[in-house]
């Protein structure tokens, strides 16, 4: 049970991370890449802002990965986060997760990318041709 | 007691800072601390939601504060 979670203020490195959840004992290696998309309902995205409130960030994905250790038997879990400005085709998130059966490694990257999405204090604000918003902001 | 409020996202625009300090009576709940936020900043009572982390980690509303926590307010996450 090895979990390597990191907040990064210049851009991830998708080799290192597959390299770094690549074993022996594993049959496969699942992996999210989250990347900017250049528009919301329609609107043109110019970037993204990326804000994290690290320690207690870590500590929540650090309970995620927990409990995908404990809800499937994978290998190696690693999360990888961006923090600052992001331009369109850039990536803001990795997840990857190693198992010996990759059913495991499927749904336990599934479930990482869901709840981190819902527990994890970092915030994103979207850049508009006119105006920003903090993304969930408001109903 | 005097309590130091970290702000992320746009709590930071509501506050106008990312650090804000309250009074409080000692002893006070969480549920305390946002009546009196809420008071000082009424755009908080419109943000889709919002909690309290104290210590990093989410917070109940009937946690009881000092002045030694660490608190910060977490409004909608939209990390991803």
């Amino acid at each position: 049970m090895q979990t390597q979670i990191e907040i990064h203020t210049e851009p991830l490195n998708i080799q290192s991370c597959i390299d770094w959840v690549m074993s022996p004992d594993s049959g496969g290696i699942d992996v999210f890449i989250g990347t900017v998309r250049n528009a919301t309902k329609g609107k043109t995205v110019l970037k993204l802002e990326f804000e994290a409130y690290n320690k207690m960030a870590i500590n929540e994905i650090n309970k995620i990965s927990k409990q995908a250790f404990k809800q499937w038997p994978v290998q190696k879990v690693l999360v990888h986060h961006r923090t600052g400005t992001l331009q369109v085709g850039e990536i803001p998130v990795i997840i990857a997760v190693s198992a010996a059966h990759r059913d495991a490694a499927f749904e336990a990257c599934r479930y990482i990318i869901d709840t981190l999405k819902q527990t994890v204090p970092i915030w994103k604000k979207e850049f508009f041709e006119d105006g920003e918003v903090w993304v969930a902001a408001h109903p | 007691m005097e309590i130091n409020i970290l702000a992320f996202g746009i709590a930071k625009d509501i506050f106008g800072a990312s650090k804000v300090t309250i009074q409080l009576s000692d002893a006070a709940t969480i549920a305390e601390l946002k009546a009196s936020l809420e008071e000082r900043y009424p755009k908080l009572k419109q943000l889709a939601s919002y909690m309290v982390a104290v210590n990093n980690e989410y917070a109940e509303s009937n946690l009881v504060i000092t002045e030694r926590d660490e608190v910060a307010i977490i409004p909608p996450v939209s990390g991803g």
